[in-house]
């Protein structure tokens, strides 16, 4: 009786730890939005093992170059951190990104401000690799003025900024409906599944049925073609969002190759560690317990 | 039922049981050692403070025979345009009276030897030396006395070396890059 | 134990003179090598070890990542991204910090459910439980403070939440509150000083450890039998035995540990603590870290304001007390058939105040069943859920421990650990 009470605590301690360790991933789904989801072909860089597609952060660069940029910024990304290692435009001959000419192009395409040491005055110079991405707007208030009171988000960090990651970056990209009948959505404003918010106010159906998602300020950014890539993939909607998606993971995560490699090295090593370790355990305690 | 404390658990094979042991306590010592790099390497200058390492200079911003102090790597560095009779005296010293000998033109580039860049940090203890003071006309350092030439060399005083002069290339007549 | 005699013997002559002016060598060695250990430790028992890794592990990166961090509210976001992007191996200390402090809870609630069983709290051990307590208290308030450091979204409005707790205090807690604030809401004064305490408090935790490693040998390890060690039998020497058996429970946890940092290093925390913190807005859904879940429910059971914070400090507060609710001769509840069973629902219990923490208050438990108004909310709510859950957690302690103490009829316990290992060989053979 009491053994089969041992056991069955036993049990309950390691359901415990399980349920806890379950429950402390936080279950929220933010405010009743459509769960977000990967491309139909996935994402290279999803799993302990995934890594990123260099030619399609190189897509997903222009793509938030050309169509991204002109209302967001990224200012934690430096340019260089474009040539580094596991980043869109690494190469093995340019060990130190600064010396990248891809780099020092994209840097120069870029104003940033700086002061004359002469005169004192500020100015803005062409950017070298080692300067952030420029901030678009010069405050929060000239930010929300420029964008009908809406404040564009700071791409930097996005993907972990949101529940879902790069899923839902491609989901808001590619989510995009007209809105259902019966929900008010307001002049400059776009009704979107996968966008976190409560639309209970501007809902005039059945109380109990209020759709998922939310609005925002962002009209629907791509539509087919928008952008010509280089490597002649055709620029459908779906295909740059997805590339779009993988290069804010990136920029969110540079180091996320590196890491991952390391977890499994480390790993392998905790686990030989522990044969061993075990070994001498079962040895040392023989007919002692 | 009852063991002293010195027999680690008289089981199996002596040579496999220490082995094991030995193993264990290896595998515990690596762990440990592979912990260390990381924990040290974070003190070594970080990405974005290594990627402003090389600066830019543009040079028609320092007249003749006066100098521009610029900021490089946290230190400051002397720009000098050197006139024609500092260059002289600089070429005409004799080796053999120099602490640390070192031609001129060894510290200058070919045909731009009116320009002189050093780092301006005494190879004595590190304080900044002061411009057109000194007995050689080329800085004093006040903190503890040292004399430099019109080349930047030590001449007199506790200081060991010349002032540093820093890797830099022209990349234009007027635009140098240091580092 | 303190009637375990010393067995050091200085060998070298170095030896032989430190031990006559500081016997540091020998503490250690009485402490950690020769120190006799009741031999049917499970493996419950390791948490203490891993637990001290646990503090270290914290105060080491801690201090690596406060030579990188700006504690200012406009740079601190972007210097914490800094470390992750450009310190060298940034990523990885900011990341086993971050994890490390789940890792931390995770390990702590372990050992102190693992005490509550085995009755480790009974006397002679009142006040290492009550250090434990203590120590308990402190990790509290430092995971409190280090996550307010980031300056992210939940950082920033936890700490509103969390400071205007104090300031339901009647009559005092407006002027308290300003002088914690340093200003009229959370600001830099707040996040600066926040950083300082940060980095003071696990060195003080640090302190208290030692105090509790103090107490635990002056009266010696509680077991599973829960019986007092009576001979020499009863025991093995702590190197190598508990040595080899911590280190292998404390690799386990590094591997789980691992898999957190290097795959999974974000579940853990919140997506909106990488929102920089917006004193004009407040996230959707304020919740604190896991951790802290449980406490947060309670809070929130309470209708009153300053009710809710009386609660939820005696939450904590009830532990500090619970060697004397408890009115039980026998130690481990392994011989008490009652109680382990009323132990089994307070786990699940917390585990419950957990759950609800993460939960919106007004949400149905189960959706779509009927429900009606009860004082002041649905029944069919969180709301609801967590009081009964917060009820049979003060029941446990204030209530069911002093009652079935005195009314339960314990199982024979073994006169001594030996005795104890030979009846679970016997049942191993008859099973």
């Amino acid at each position: 009786m009491s053994a089969i009470m041992t056991k069955g605590l036993k049990a309950l301690g390691l359901a415990a730890i399980a349920a806890t360790l379950a429950l402390s991933a936080p279950a929220f789904a933010a405010g009743g939005a459509k769960h977000p989801h990967a491309p139909k072909e996935g994402f290279s860089f999803e799993g302990p093992f995934g890594t990123f597609d260099q030619g399609q952060l190189q897509r997903g660069y222009k793509v938030f170059r050309e169509v991204c940029s002109n209302c967001h910024a990224a200012t934690l990304l430096s340019f260089r951190n474009l040539g580094q290692k596991d980043g869109p435009f690494y190469d093995e001959k340019y060990k130190n990104p600064n010396d990248n000419p891809i780099v020092k192009q994209i840097a120069s395409e870029f104003e940033v401000p700086d002061i004359d040491t002469e005169t004192g005055d500020t100015i803005t110079r062409p950017a070298t690799p080692s300067d952030h991405f420029p901030k678009k707007f010069a405050n929060s208030y000239a930010a929300a003025a420029s964008n009908g009171g809406a404040i564009p988000p700071d791409l930097s960090v996005i993907t972990k900024a949101r529940h879902g990651g790069a899923r839902y970056v491609y989901s808001l990209l590619t989510g995009y409906v007209a809105p259902p009948k019966g929900l008010e959505v307001k002049e400059g404003q776009h009704y979107n599944p996968f966008m976190a918010g409560s639309l209970a106010t501007q809902w005039s159906g059945d109380p109990h049925k209020v759709p998922v998602g939310g609005v925002l300020a962002m009209a629907p950014p791509l539509k087919d073609d928008l952008v010509t890539y280089d490597d002649g993939t055709k620029a459908t909607t779906h295909q740059m969002a997805a590339d779009v998606a993988a290069f804010l993971e990136w920029a969110g995560d540079p180091h996320a190759t590196l890491r991952k490699k390391t977890g499994v090295g480390v790993l392998i090593y905790l686990l030989l560690f522990a044969g061993v370790t075990y070994a001498a355990y079962r040895k040392l305690w023989h007919g002692k317990h | 039922m009852s063991e002293p404390a010195t027999d680690h658990g008289g089981h199996g094979d002596p040579n496999r049981r220490d082995f094991i042991y030995i193993a264990a306590g290896a595998a515990a010592v690596g762990a440990v050692a592979m912990v260390i790099p990381p924990l040290v390497d974070q003190m070594n200058p970080a990405a974005d403070t290594l990627a402003l390492a090389s600066t830019e200079f543009d040079l028609s911003k320092v007249q003749e025979g006066m100098q521009v102090v610029i900021k490089w790597r946290g230190k400051p560095l002397f720009v000098r345009y050197r006139t024609p009779k500092e260059i002289k005296e600089a070429q005409d010293v004799k080796l053999t009276d120099l602490k640390d000998p070192q031609l001129d033109s060894d510290r200058v580039k070919k045909g731009k030897e009116q320009f002189l860049i050093l780092v301006g940090s005494c190879t004595h203890l590190g304080c900044v030396p002061t411009f057109g003071a000194g007995d050689y006309g080329g800085w004093f350092c006040p903190c503890h006395g040292s004399h430099y030439d019109t080349s930047g060399r030590i001449r007199k005083g506790p200081a060991p070396k010349n002032l540093a002069v820093p890797d830099f290339q022209f990349l234009s007549d007027t635009k140098v890059k240091i580092g | 134990m303190s009637d375990h005699p010393s067995t050091y013997e200085p060998k070298t002559g170095v030896e032989k003179w430190l031990d006559q002016r500081l016997p540091i060598v020998r503490l250690a060695y009485d402490s950690f090598v020769d120190y006799p250990t009741p031999r049917n430790l499970n493996y419950w028992w390791t948490f203490g070890g891993i637990l001290s890794v646990c503090l270290m592990i914290q105060i080491v990166t801690g201090i690596i990542l406060a030579m990188h961090y700006t504690p200012h509210i406009d740079l601190a976001f972007n210097s914490v991204e800094r470390i992750m992007r450009d310190v060298n191996y940034g990523w990885l200390i900011r990341y086993v910090h971050a994890n490390g402090a789940s890792m931390f809870f995770f390990a702590v609630f372990i050992h102190m459910f693992r005490g509550l069983y085995y009755g480790s709290y009974k006397a002679p051990r009142e006040v290492l439980w009550i250090l434990g307590c203590l120590i308990f208290f402190l990790m509290i308030a430092t995971a409190f403070m280090g996550y307010v450091l980031p300056w992210g979204q939940m950082s920033f409005h936890g700490a509103v939440v969390i400071t205007n707790l104090i300031g339901s205090i009647p009559v005092i807690g407006g002027p308290i509150l300003t002088w914690l604030q340093g200003g009229f809401a959370v600001d830099q004064a707040t996040l600066n000083r926040f950083f300082s305490l940060h980095y003071l408090l696990p060195f003080v935790i640090a302190g208290v450890v030692i105090l509790h490693i103090w107490a635990l040998h002056v009266v010696g390890q509680n077991n599973p039998a829960g019986v007092d060690i009576k001979s020499k039998e009863d025991t093995v020497p702590f190197t190598p035995y508990a040595t080899v058996k911590d280190g292998l429970g404390m690799i386990f946890f590094l591997i789980l540990f691992s898999i957190f940092v290097f795959f999974l290093p974000n579940a853990l925390g919140h997506a909106d603590n990488y929102i920089p913190a917006n004193p004009l807005v407040t996230p959707a859904h304020i919740v604190p870290e896991w951790y802290l879940l449980p406490f947060y429910a309670i809070l929130r059971a309470i209708p009153d304001k300053f009710g809710g914070v009386i609660a939820m400090f005696g939450a904590i507060a009830v532990l500090f007390v619970l060697p004397w609710l408890d009115t039980s001769k026998v130690r481990s509840m392994r011989y008490r058939p009652v109680m382990r069973w009323f132990f089994v629902i307070f786990v699940v219990v917390c585990l419950g105040l957990g759950w609800c923490g993460a939960q919106l208050p007004d949400a149905p438990v189960v959706p779509g069943l009927p429900s009606f108004t009860l004082f002041d909310g649905e029944f069919n709510s969180y709301l609801w859920l967590t009081r009964a859950l917060t009820l049979y957690y003060f029941a446990f302690f204030l209530l069911i421990m002093p009652w079935v103490g005195l009314k339960e009829d314990p199982l024979p316990v073994p006169a001594s650990i030996s005795e104890a290992i030979l009846a679970e060989h016997a049942k191993k053979k008859g099973a």
